[in-house]
């Protein structure tokens, strides 16, 4: 259960723009989970209401975006969306592939509430 | 419009909205790569092992110590969630141990590393090994400003744990096949097997069979990091 640590990094990283956008609450958060970051998204989800406790994103939605599993081929060049222990190419089958997306953990976009000017 | 799916909710303005594309653990990122430069300004080799619990790490940690105590300085930092027994045993193989209790933390991070570096003279070390957490979900997630990861299989846990935990068996520079003197007894392990599951995930990462035990198969290990900590020297 390492998704609070996960949680309260990301309160800390939506608290800094909140600062410098001279923002009191934050509405919206967007962060992008792939399968192989080691982060489960129900338990992100679940995490996110005690890390966000009355901080400025104590009233945010936070939004995941989970990203697919997509490896290229070293040896036929073929991209394929593959499950995450089984990252071989689905062309020809070989295993030596590299990842192309599936394991962010990313902090996309803050969307402000009320900002004091 | 309607009150249910937040349709009627009126989107924020532009000015409101921040792009920020920052990694989630960026602060701990931060803080391994300085680890790491600390480490390599003292030619100091770190080595993570992760396992699941009781798959050997201090057991292969005593063995290796004793091997090789003689040609390499070895400190080890010790993850453990209560007790100093893991340390204790590595200090009485004569080298220093610090112990991180972790208390109901599931991993180390980069910071409880850190920390665990202030109270030792890496002036004095050639090879850190920090001993992880026993948890084959979390401590993959967390970088620590190790150079190498070590990922322990021990033949009870069945050949197939790299498929069933992806993302540590992925992380993994090496895999070990810990408490190989098993392999007879238990007659359900298959070594080639477990090499083709670390395939699947596309781990190029050599794989040991070792026993701490009997000393079968120690050398490749132990040449491996002798190897290792050579070429930073």
């Amino acid at each position: 259960m390492h998704e609070l640590a996960v949680c309260q990094a990301l309160i800390g990283q939506v608290t800094d723009v909140a600062q410098d956008k001279k923002a009191s609450t934050v509405s919206d958060i967007y962060v992008s989970v792939g399968p192989l970051s080691g982060v489960e998204a129900p338990l992100l989800q679940n995490a996110f209401p005690i890390a966000a406790a009355g901080t400025v994103a104590k009233a945010a939605t936070l939004h995941l975006d989970a990203t697919p599993i997509r490896v290229h081929c070293e040896e036929c060049g073929a991209e394929s969306e593959v499950k995450m222990n089984r990252l071989v190419c689905k062309e020809c089958g070989d295993w030596r592939t590299t990842l192309i997306s599936g394991d962010e953990l990313m902090l996309q976009r803050v969307v402000l509430g009320e900002i004091n000017v | 419009m309607c009150d249910t799916c937040g349709c009627n909710v009126t989107p924020a303005a532009d000015d409101h909205a921040v792009e920020v594309l920052q990694g989630l653990l960026a602060a701990n990122d931060h803080e391994a790569l300085h680890n790491r430069e600390h480490f390599s300004r003292h030619n100091v080799l770190a080595i993570n092992l992760m396992s699941s619990p009781g798959a050997g790490k201090t057991s292969l940690l005593e063995a290796t110590i004793e091997a090789l105590g003689s040609d390499l300085r070895i400190a080890v930092v010790e993850g453990d969630l209560e007790t100093e027994n893991d340390a204790d045993r590595i200090r009485k193989k004569g080298v220093p141990a610090i112990q991180i209790s972790t208390g109901s933390a599931c991993h180390l991070d980069a910071h409880m590393v850190h920390d665990a570096l202030h109270e030792l003279d890496l002036d004095d070390v050639d090879v850190v090994f920090i001993e992880n957490v026993g948890n084959l979900v979390c401590p993959a997630s967390f970088d620590l400003g190790q150079h190498i990861n070590v990922a322990l299989l021990s033949t009870p846990e069945g050949d197939d744990k790299p498929a069933k935990y992806p993302v540590m068996f992925r992380a993994a520079d090496l895999v070990l096949i810990t408490k190989s003197d098993l392999l007879e007894v238990l007659g359900d392990f298959d070594p080639v097997a477990a090499e083709g599951y670390v395939r699947q995930i596309a781990n190029p990462a050599p794989l040991f069979n070792v026993s701490a035990k009997t000393g079968t198969g120690m050398d490749a290990w132990l040449d491996w990091i002798r190897s290792e900590a050579g070429s930073r020297v």
